[in-house]
């Protein structure tokens, strides 16, 4: 955060990311919000579609849905190519080895339900442990939980410090002979703390733990390869990468998916069923069970094109220069104290306003056409540990501005003027 | 842009600034305590009821502005009536938060308590200003705990 304030001449292109036609690929953000230009500040919780994913949905309901992997008719055969090409875009987005180790899902949550219901009721027992860290997601804590009350197995957390960084030394402590996995966030949504993941696998395998890592954050913010981190499992959601709600991939390692028993029986999932016995398919299918939500899938697949095309690096550089000029931009309001201020992190910025409640912050905001979230972000162990009932947070995305983040500042400005 | 003072009234900001009634009761036979998850809002209500009258009334609790000037002029306007003038308010004023009660056109003892009504167009807003009204609800019928998640 050293950076010095930008100039204005430097704001409209940053990191070589020409925003002003970004911005034009995305229809809603031509709207406007109580007779004000829309502000979407709220990225972290959904982003917005480009016309080209629009597009290409639309293009797919009009000419080529049919259902996957069962007709010999064409339609059946477009949809099935088209939901396949989508399998290998995911597969090339998070430089996996195999296309079987793609399997689609509704979102992250569905994709560690997943691991949890497969993976974990069957090599997970009495005694065993689990490590999470204290910035996870409801959805990396209770499936996680429910396992435990199921086998009689035994949560860990990584604690942080009051930055929003993981301790590390305190993690290495927590291995003992009944740990059997760890699930961890790459980056934190309430905090924006990017974790440094690749060393906490090695950690995990050294004592020969199997690792997940929750990408709902990090897939649609920087570049990930799941080789280089040589995570066990890898999991996002389609709508945070300005995909539809609905799809959502599991990443895992084929010899670990290999072992894994199915989670939903149902069609497609099959080779061959007698009421003696079935014969479950073969990898990614075995997981995916019935009709997938396949308009949804095509659309996260247009979605990573859109991303890829732009470039990953260019999409980091420029959310990282908003974050650093809304970090300066903030900084001098009374009574504003930001929540997580962790070295690495992502475009989040979450912050509370003296003893003004986050909801009345985010309905005042709004009422400027302002979008945040205000709440505890379904980290509710992440407030308590800071001590706050809720936060609001400002979480952006490579189609913001620097002109936002002032209409930002000016808005909290505001808030502080009707509660004076 | 919406004007946020059609919302925030000088009188809603008032009251929460210096919340009327806040604190424990001390002669207090009835509590409840109202929970509103996805916010966090947190309040219990105190109750000293006798004869049919409520005798006393307080709340303390960690709120939004809403949520907390609704619970302090609630306060205000049960105190010295009778249970049952204070549940005709509890309905009247859930009615005229979910849109059931037309304020301008239809009877009612509503008062002051008619600054909230803007409520009604903020849709994600309603569960703050209605839960100090279910939490009263709760401690009349001395029901342990209420969540307004479910009411709606």
């Amino acid at each position: 955060m050293s950076n010095a304030p930008l100039m204005k001449s430097e704001k409209d292109v940053s990191g070589g990311l020409d925003v002003a036609r970004v911005r034009a690929d995305f229809p809603i953000l031509q709207r406007s919000v109580h007779d004000r230009p829309l502000v979407y500040l709220d990225n972290a919780a959904s982003s917005q579609m480009p016309r080209q994913v629009i597009d290409r949905l639309v293009y797919y309901q009009t000419h080529e849905h049919a259902n996957v992997h069962r007709g010999v008719h064409t339609l059946s055969q477009l949809a099935s190519t088209a939901f396949e090409d989508a399998r290998r875009t995911a597969q090339r987005f998070l430089g996996a080895r195999e296309e079987r180790e793609i399997v689609f899902v509704r979102g992250a949550t569905e994709a560690i339900n997943l691991v949890m219901n497969s993976y974990g009721r069957a090599f997970i027992k009495e005694g065993d442990e689990i490590i999470l860290s204290a910035m996870e997601h409801h959805a990396n804590i209770v499936p996680w939980q429910m396992l435990c009350q199921e086998k009689g197995a035994r949560l860990r957390v990584i604690p942080m410090d009051d930055a929003g960084e993981l301790l590390l030394d305190e993690y290495e402590k927590l291995f003992n002979a009944r740990t059997r996995f760890v699930a961890l966030s790459h980056v934190s949504n309430a905090l924006g703390t990017v974790n440094p993941v690749r060393e906490m696998v090695a950690t995990a395998h050294a004592h020969g733990v199997p690792v997940l890592l929750d990408g709902a954050q990090a897939a649609p913010h920087i570049p990930v390869d799941v080789q280089a981190l040589d995570c066990d499992f890898y999991v996002f959601s389609g709508h945070k990468l300005c995909g539809p709600t609905g799809a959502g991939v599991l990443y895992g390692k084929a010899d670990l998916l290999e072992r894994m028993p199915p989670w939903q029986g149902g069609g497609d999932m099959i080779l061959n069923v007698t009421f003696e016995r079935t014969t479950y398919n073969e990898l990614p299918y075995k997981f995916e069970a019935g009709t997938p939500a396949i308009a949804p899938v095509i659309g996260l697949g247009a979605a990573i094109d859109y991303l890829t095309g732009i470039g990953l690096e260019r999409i980091a550089a420029h959310e990282h220069a908003l974050l650093a000029y809304a970090t300066e931009a903030v900084r001098d309001i009374e009574g504003l104290r930001i929540i997580g201020t962790a070295r690495h992190k992502a475009a989040v910025l979450s912050f509370t306003l003296g003893d003004i409640h986050p909801h009345d912050i985010g309905t005042i905001l709004d009422q400027q056409g302002i979008a945040v979230r205000a709440g505890h972000h379904c980290a509710q162990p992440v407030m308590q540990r800071f001590g706050v009932p809720a936060t609001a947070r400002a979480s952006f995305a490579f189609y913001n501005t620097f002109e936002e983040i002032d209409a930002l500042v000016k808005g909290i400005h505001e808030v502080r003027k009707v509660f004076a | 842009m919406v004007d946020p003072r059609a919302l925030y009234q000088e009188v809603i900001l008032d009251h929460n600034k210096k919340p009327r009634n806040y604190g424990v009761l001390e002669d207090a036979n009835r509590k409840a305590e109202g929970h509103n998850p996805v916010c966090g809002d947190h309040i219990t209500v105190y109750l000293h009821v006798e004869g049919g009258q409520v005798q006393g009334v307080s709340f303390e609790g960690h709120s939004c502005a809403i949520c907390k000037a609704s619970a302090s002029m609630m306060t205000t306007q049960v105190k010295g009536k009778s249970v049952a003038e204070a549940e005709t308010l509890v309905q009247e004023f859930r009615d005229m938060i979910t849109g059931k009660l037309d304020i301008g056109n239809q009877p009612h003892h509503l008062g002051r308590l008619t600054v909230f009504s803007g409520v009604r167009e903020l849709p994600s807003r309603v569960k703050c200003a209605v839960l100090p009204w279910h939490t009263l609800h709760a401690a009349f019928a001395a029901q342990e705990s209420v969540s307004t998640e479910k009411e709606f």
